[in-house]
């Protein structure tokens, strides 16, 4: 990408999914956002829609999720195009309006209904917010069918992502993690946006492919960084979409490095990492030269203390280990 | 309310094609073995038949796991209907659905549902979207039952209409069973319409057997949401006249002098017992509605009958709007 300074602008990840919902409201107005305390954008990424766009279209709900995220798919159903603003936390409540009403009902519909809603899903995981804030668990919309899930890691593709959801006619998850939310980037001042399914490769390498997701992939560009200078030639992909995903850009990649690290900050049983690493195993098996290495969270409750836990995700040093182990 | 003489022998229509459609269809669909979940709706045909009446295809309703009545009602074709309850690709669900998921977004009728209650802020989206969009001249009635009445969503999105001032009507059908559990046992309120007022809004409670009672009540409420006033709870005391499904028998929860007791106050026969004596409409005229319905029903199993099973290529349509089946199937080497 060449982009010259008057062109782009250096800004955080928050502020381009701020400026992708505003520009999506204002050339759409079926589009409108739903949430928790967002008219005063306690939280970055609506602040100031409300200001612009009034209280009927920057929609502050009462504490009820089931309700509200279920009103979302019924407005859907009806020709809007709902934003919903929430946390992963606490979508638990409102399972039954995500999963058997939101995902099933264009099918169980037979095609009859487009469902245009983008869930926001944040994700509190490292702040010590301890078991009940810090949920990962967007690999469980990738087992039910019928959401796609996308996974930002920077502001041009959070913006540009972002751009896409809103446009998408199917229920999107959209995961914003936030230990990357206020990382700065270069995002241009045109209109564009990134399509889905389109994987995007951070930084090239021959000796071994790291497939990280969100807020795994400054760390796995770190763990690239420290195998450089022991030789080692990492290739960083970003999947950026998790459904679809872009399962050829993979498999590519390890055709050409033999070797994959797979890196993840849900739960390691049945984490994206997980699905990654068995359609290597089944596809990209004759490829490989090493046994797939999958990192993710340590299959415990995040834990309060600053002394515990660090201690449950992957990072740059066990990253490079993992590498390090593939080629040994 | 006046009604002209058309519109109270649609109201007759309407309920005779409900009751035929459950009399008929569902044993038909057990010899066909298709589902066991299948929910009778006759007894309560006075609900959605006096509520409906006040809608058209704009309008929108929520429905049930025993929602046909609803979808009749809203004008949903009992043909394609039926051909849904016998897995059919003619079905309006192309036969995915079955009788729970039932849906025509033609008409407004977004769906009966398997999860009780989970319809309900489906419809006060609809609500929303009406007064985003439509001044409220849309409205959207969320029908649940005495069962659904103790679903927390329920309470979360008479809450959310009320605040946000919303064209919807919550319409409980109290049959008096969840199931097997009698509403005196789950519910702490005497009549579920009383806890409209934690929601600051009108509770009505009416003979759900009497479908002038409903229609009227319903007119209120209806007037209400289109003058932006905001949402109603109206509450009609029902009888649902077979078990849960099928399967179930319900005189093991409940007595046959009660159930003598509601099928003495039947809908179709309270609407003859009130309209004949006054003049305007024969007992022959009901007949003939009676007997149109009947030749529906049959039409209806033969349409069923004689359409096509959906394709195997059909598992794989509409789980999205548009995603490559190849990656749906997750893996070049697998079928499916």
């Amino acid at each position: 990408m060449t982009q010259t300074a008057e062109q782009t602008r250096n800004i955080t990840l928050t502020q381009a999914l701020n400026e992708a919902m505003r520009e999506e409201m204002r050339r759409d107005e079926r589009v409108f956002i739903m949430g928790e305390d967002i008219q005063s954008g306690v939280y970055g990424a609506s602040a100031g829609l409300a200001q612009e766009f009034g209280y009927e279209r920057v929609r502050d709900c009462p504490l009820s999720e089931n309700a509200f995220m279920g009103a979302a798919v019924g407005a859907a159903a009806v020709g809007m195009r709902p934003i919903v603003e929430s946390a992963f936390c606490f979508m638990w409540v409102a399972m039954d309006s995500l999963v058997s009403q939101a995902s099933k009902m264009r099918y169980m519909f037979g095609g009859q209904v487009d469902l245009p809603i983008v869930y926001r899903a944040s994700l509190y995981y490292g702040g010590s917010m301890a078991a009940h804030h810090s949920d990962r668990s967007y690999p469980l919309f990738m087992h039910i069918p019928g959401f796609k899930v996308v996974f930002a890691s920077n502001s041009y593709d959070g913006k540009g992502l972002m751009k896409t959801a809103i446009r998408d006619n199917d229920p999107v998850l959209f995961c914003e993690d936030r230990t990357i939310l206020g990382a700065r980037g270069e995002v241009p001042e045109d209109d564009y946006a990134i399509p889905l399914g389109v994987a995007d490769v951070k930084r090239e390498g021959t000796d071994v492919t790291i497939v990280a997701i969100g807020g795994m992939v400054p760390r796995a560009l770190e763990a690239a960084d420290t195998l450089a200078q022991e030789g080692i030639s990492a290739e960083v992909l970003d999947p950026r979409t998790l459904v679809p995903l872009d399962r050829q850009a993979i498999l590519d990649s390890v055709a050409k490095t033999g070797r994959l690290v797979t890196v993840d900050m849900a739960h390691k049983t049945c984490s994206a990492a997980s699905e990654i690493a068995a359609i290597v195993a089944m596809e990209g098996f004759w490829s490989l030269q090493a046994p797939v290495q999958r990192l993710g969270t340590a299959n415990v409750h995040i834990p309060f203390s600053t002394a515990l836990e660090p201690l449950c995700y992957p990072t740059a040093e066990t990253i490079a280990d993992a590498a390090r182990a593939t080629l040994e | 309310m006046e009604l002209t003489r058309e519109a109270m022998l649609e109201l007759y229509r309407t309920m005779a094609t409900i009751r035929h459609f459950e009399e008929r269809g569902i044993p038909e669909t057990g010899q066909r073995r298709m589902s066991a979940s299948v929910h009778s709706s006759a007894g309560q045909e006075a609900v959605p038949t006096g509520i409906c009446a006040h809608l058209t295809d704009d309008d929108y309703i929520g429905s049930t796991h025993r929602g046909h009545g609803h979808c009749i009602a809203k004008g949903v074709d009992p043909k394609a209907m039926m051909a849904e309850l016998f897995g059919r690709a003619t079905g309006p669900n192309k036969g995915k659905g079955g009788s729970m998921h039932i849906a025509d977004m033609s008409k407004g009728m977004l769906g009966t549902n398997g999860v009780v209650a989970a319809s309900v802020p489906l419809a006060v989206g609809a609500g929303l979207t009406s007064k985003l969009r439509h001044n409220n001249q849309r409205v959207a009635v969320a029908f649940f039952g005495d069962g659904g009445a103790n679903q927390g969503v329920l309470h979360e999105s008479m809450n959310l209409a009320s605040v946000w001032k919303l064209p919807v009507i919550f319409c409980c059908e109290n049959n008096q069973y969840a199931e097997s559990t009698p509403v005196e046992y789950a519910l702490s309120a005497s009549h579920v319409a009383d806890r409209a007022v934690a929601y600051n809004m009108p509770g009505i409670h009416v003979d759900g057997m009497d479908v002038f009672a409903v229609y009227d009540a319903a007119g209120q409420a209806v007037a209400r949401a289109k003058a932006g006033e905001g949402p109603t709870l109206l509450e009609c005391l029902t009888y649902r006249y077979y078990g849960h499904t099928v399967f179930d028998n319900p005189l093991s929860y409940r007595t046959r002098e009660e159930e003598e007791h509601w099928r003495n106050r039947d809908p179709l026969k309270l609407f003859r017992e009130t309209v004949v004596p006054q003049g305007e409409i024969s007992a022959e005229e009901l007949d003939q509605i009676d007997r149109e319905a009947e030749n529906l029903m049959e039409e209806a199993i033969r349409f069923a009958d004689s359409s096509p099973m959906p394709q195997p290529s059909e598992l794989y349509e509409d789980v999205y709007v548009d995603y490559p089946v190849e990656l749906l199937k997750r893996g070049s080497n697998m079928e499916i």
